[in-house]
């Protein structure tokens, strides 16, 4: 406890910033299991997401903060939102497991994190090396020379993947000939 | 690049010990599957491993930034678009079920239960 404080103590405003981004960030996690309204859970997971491209920005990791808030806060939440308007969920109020399932899911977690915590303790992550730091590593210029260097067959692959998924998408969603409509 | 080039590290990553960024994720790792476990709501346990899925990125980032190491992040961008692909297939299942069932709750799909 006291290491804490005194690590309060030496923060800047950009140390600040980043416990600030954490707490808003654990927040709205919390709120998009917990919301009773699904389309309250898309919102806090949007801004979710935004907190965390707030995080890679502070970590230096621009392109991927960019990539971050485009594909998840811009594609993916669409998605999320146009579904969950598309099927009209509001006349149906969900009942939620019982409290027992509750309980023992939160006893589930809470000893997950319990066990990473001691794992943490004893594991050695070491910090950074201020002598060969690059504080270029995250930037498109950097990123794009491993991308389309190292890994260019997963890239390529990567755009197989996504014509599959494409095609999987269509043929899932298309309505057959005895289907209700709705 | 010149050797006299002043080395710049960010501001957060000289304050801000890698063990808290591991405990943070964690944070939100294990939020996103108590998410899983609680809901019944088949959209809202796919939010929660949105969420799972974003934890660990957020930790592949923090770790190739203090490492310096670009690997990490190329990672993060595959993450990303594998998860982009795996919405959109996995929103056309949860419409078919919803077309098929009425309801998006899980509950109504007990039929490989025993």
């Amino acid at each position: 406890m006291n290491e804490l404080l005194a690590h309060f103590k030496q923060l800047t405003p950009t140390g600040y910033l980043f416990w600030i981004l954490a707490f808003v960030t654990v927040l709205s996690a919390i709120v998009v299991v917990t919301a009773r309204n699904p389309i309250h859970s898309v919102l806090a997971l949007i801004a979710t997401f935004f907190c965390l491209s707030g995080h890679y920005v502070l970590l230096n990791a621009q392109f991927l903060a960019a990539v971050n808030i485009i594909v998840y806060a811009g594609a993916i939440m669409v998605l999320f939102l146009f579904t969950i308007m598309f099927l009209n969920l509001r006349k149906e109020d969900e009942e939620s497991k019982t409290s027992l399932a509750k309980i023992a899911a939160v006893i589930v977690g809470g000893t997950l994190m319990v066990l990473m915590l001691g794992i943490f303790k004893a594991a050695q992550v070491g910090s950074y090396n201020a002598i060969a730091f690059d504080a270029k590593t995250g930037l498109v210029e950097n990123l794009g020379m491993v991308l389309y260097g190292d890994y260019l067959l997963p890239f390529e692959l990567a755009s197989v993947l996504f014509l599959v998924a494409m095609v999987g998408a269509v043929m899932l969603g298309k309505r057959e000939a005895g289907d209700r409509h709705f | 690049m010149q050797p006299t080039q002043q080395v710049l590290i960010p501001e957060v990553i000289q304050q801000i010990p890698l063990n808290y960024y591991l405990i943070f994720s964690t944070a939100l790792f294990v939020i996103g599957i108590i998410g899983v476990l609680t809901r019944r709501n088949a959209i809202i346990i796919f939010m929660s491993i949105e969420l799972m899925l974003n934890a660990v990125n957020m930790l592949l980032i923090a770790f190739s930034s203090y490492k310096s190491d670009p690997t990490g992040q190329v990672f993060v961008f595959f993450i990303m678009a594998v998860a982009a692909a795996e919405v959109a297939v996995g929103l056309a299942i949860i419409v078919m079920i919803y077309r098929n069932t009425r309801s998006i709750d899980i509950g109504a799909l007990n039929k490989l239960k025993w």
